[in-house]
């Protein structure tokens, strides 16, 4: 399953680039991208554990940079 | 959007009360401490939210975080004494933090432009009455209205109505286009003029539009080498010189006995300079820019790499039929012998008249006059040859070569290129029509364009007889021409250019998408003629040409080429800068204010370099 979130208040090009090195760490994540430009992370893993990676991604996404969210 | 986000202002705001501060502290006749003091006033002003996230980031483990490099070089060079330098450090790198804000705001902006192709609503009629809905209610068979000056929604055919279309936003072409009762519009297209009454043809998710869009939100992640490689560059390029910074304040002092203030102070140079701002945003801004561009030319890049590998052009392949040529058969002369060129042409027509070819429909509609099939009976087909019926009570062939020597009869032979029908009427040979494929108007400046461009040979791959194919290489000044191929053919046909390419040269395939799509995935880029509404043809490939103009293959290369060497300037002016101050730095010679220009001025000189992608060089 693949699905493209919006990213609020992505304002470093480097912080992108860190969220996808670190989301693509989660286990069970088959691809990640993040977009700079277009402020999208689009993320495709194995139908069933779509959410658990999900809510970790959103955990990393915290942690790498606090004032970043991902619009569900 | 608004041009500039109210946070933006904010920070604008504050920038200039520091700057302000900044100015006053500079003739405040303070000694010492004093003046460390009110130097931290504008720097609190300025930077107080750096500070912050340093610290919330670094309670998070995230050591090399650039908030925290920068509270780092700039609190510490307050403690050496040199406040001032700590406050222009931090302005600055504030300064163009914003700016970078504002620069990416801007161009996303011109990008999103493109996305003015999104309708918005839909009118539709209901039980007698024309309602108000978004496009992805209406259902398809449904009847939409458009209004002059409104966006057509959805896809569909027109029931009623004339109008002119403004396709712009969809093909880059600024010629309107005029449409009536019966043809296919495209959602995205402006209506002009006239009321028109549309059936929807496909509902909103499968429509052109919804395509497109799609297309271009995604083309992001399909990333480029470079864009992959200074990610993987900067991600060790942080901690390398922050490791180099730590040694730099440490081991001389120690080894050398020399004053820590010094050493310390080339060190938090070194901090200034970790940040791979510069290179890590202005790879993907020109990459964004140089699609965006393309796009509002009516050229659809499906991703970075795509247009990096576009750049590297060496061998361009095309398709012939609906690539160069427009897929139309259309009578293109008349040879008569003994009877005018319009009554052999209403022979022709008539005898064709019960045949489903292809070349009949073309002579039908040479034909001005009316055709009565009541004169015309008795119609056989001959397969391979041509047709024969009654016409008039006159027995008439029509056909090729093989055909008149089948039934005895002496034919003249023809030099113009494409298909040849001879004609004979009881009997006695009539003469003959020509009638081709009409090669499109911006082929040839295709071809030329592109060898201008350097790519070293352009190729025809064809189905066609080689006559005709070679033919129309010959007036088109193709290289090389491979005919009467078969679909599987084709494919081993381009498998050998790939083998024949230089090792950074690539191969492009443009075709159709219709046949061909084996061939566009199979090369290094497809490359597929839009023909608005041919949806087949958007999945397939990897660029989009949406007006099915070849001539649009030579300007895609350029742009790719133009974006390509802009974002070469920029990584290499970026390391070149960098490293200069770095070593600079290191000996000494290069102070805080060097150092923050290594950062932010090249952030900045990267990021206005890379809105030039954007900008669209006036052809004349």
């Amino acid at each position: 399953m693949k699905k493209v979130f919006h990213l609020e208040h992505l304002d470093c090009a480097n912080c992108a680039a860190k969220m996808e090195t670190a989301i693509r760490k989660i286990p069970g994540v088959i691809s990640a991208n993040v977009s700079f430009m277009t402020q999208r992370l689009s993320l495709e893993t194995p139908d069933d554990i779509f959410e658990q990676v999900l809510e970790q991604a959103v955990a990393v996404c915290r942690k790498v940079e606090p004032d970043c969210m991902i619009r569900r | 959007m608004e041009p500039m986000s109210s946070s933006q202002k904010k920070m604008l705001v504050r920038l200039g009360i520091g700057v302000f501060l900044f100015g006053v502290c500079l003739f405040l006749p303070l000694e010492s401490w004093h003046s460390v003091l009110a130097f931290a006033v504008p720097y609190l002003v300025c930077g107080w939210d750096i500070l912050w996230r340093a610290i919330r980031n670094i309670l998070r483990g995230q050591i090399f975080d650039e908030n925290f490099l920068m509270a780092l070089a700039t609190v510490g060079a307050f403690a050496i004494g040199e406040a001032m330098e700590g406050v222009v450090v931090m302005l600055f790198y504030q300064i163009g933090e914003w700016f970078q804000g504002y620069a990416v705001g801007k161009s996303r902006r011109s990008i999103s432009d493109l996305m003015e192709i999104r309708p918005d609503a839909a009118s539709v009629e209901r039980n007698g009455q024309i309602l108000t809905v978004a496009p992805e209610e209406v259902q398809v068979g449904e009847c939409i209205v458009i209004l002059p000056g409104e966006k057509i929604p959805l896809d569909g055919v027109i029931l009623e109505g004339t109008s002119s279309l403004n396709t712009t936003a969809l093909t880059g072409e600024s010629l309107p286009r005029d449409v009536k009762a019966g043809d296919d519009v495209i959602g995205g297209c402006v209506n002009l003029n006239g009321v028109l009454r549309v059936r929807v043809s496909r509902e909103y998710g499968e429509s052109t539009v919804a395509k497109i869009l799609e297309l271009v939100e995604n083309s992001s992640e399909n990333k480029a080498v470079t864009e992959n490689f200074i990610t993987r560059f900067a991600r060790w390029y942080t901690p390398i010189v922050v490791i180099f910074a730590a040694l730099l304040a440490i081991v001389p002092p120690l080894l050398l006995q020399g004053n820590w203030f010094d050493w310390v102070h080339r060190a938090l140079t070194f901090l200034v300079i970790s940040c791979p701002c510069a290179l890590v945003i202005s790879v993907p801004l020109s990459f964004f820019g140089g699609i965006g561009r393309a796009s509002r030319a009516g050229i659809l890049v499906k991703g970075s790499n795509y247009l990096e590998t576009l750049a590297k052009s060496e061998i361009v392949i095309f398709d012939k039929t609906g690539t160069l040529t427009k897929g139309n058969f259309v009578v293109t002369a008349v040879h008569p012998q003994f009877v005018s060129e319009q009554e052999l042409l209403f022979l022709a027509a008539s005898v064709e008249y019960y045949s489903t070819h292809p070349l009949s429909e073309a002579l039908r509609q040479a034909v001005q006059k009316p055709l009565d099939p009541g004169h015309i009976s008795d119609f056989q087909q001959i397969s391979g040859q041509g047709v024969c019926a009654i016409v008039d009570g006159k027995r008439v062939y029509a056909g090729n070569e093989q055909l008149m020597q089948s039934v005895g009869i002496v034919w003249k032979t023809c030099q113009s290129i494409g298909t040849i029908v001879h004609m004979a009427l009881d009997g006695k040979y009539l003469g003959h029509i020509v009638i081709s494929d009409e090669i499109k108007p911006g082929a040839k400046e295709a071809i030329g364009h592109l060898r201008a461009l350097g790519v070293r040979k352009t190729v025809m791959l064809t189905g066609d007889n080689r006559n005709v194919a070679e033919n129309v290489a010959e007036f088109l000044g193709i290289d090389e021409v491979r005919a009467e191929l078969l679909p599987a053919e084709k494919v081993s046909a381009a498998a050998e250019y790939l083998a024949d390419t230089s090792a950074r040269g690539k191969v492009v395939f443009v075709g159709d998408g219709i046949n061909d799509a084996p061939v566009l995935a199979g090369c290094d880029v497809g490359v597929a003629m839009g023909g608005l509404g041919a949806d087949a043809a958007i999945e397939a490939s990897d660029v989009v040409l949406m007006d099915d103009n070849p001539a649009k293959l030579p300007l895609a290369v350029k742009i790719a080429r133009k974006t390509v060497g802009i974002v070469w300037q920029n990584i290499i002016f970026a390391l070149a800068v960098k490293g200069i101050v770095l070593v600079l730095g290191a000996c000494g010679f290069a102070s805080m204010w060097a150092a923050v220009f290594a950062d932010v001025g090249v952030s900045v000189l990267a990021i206005l370099n890379a809105m030039r992608t954007l900008i669209e060089k006036k052809q004349s």
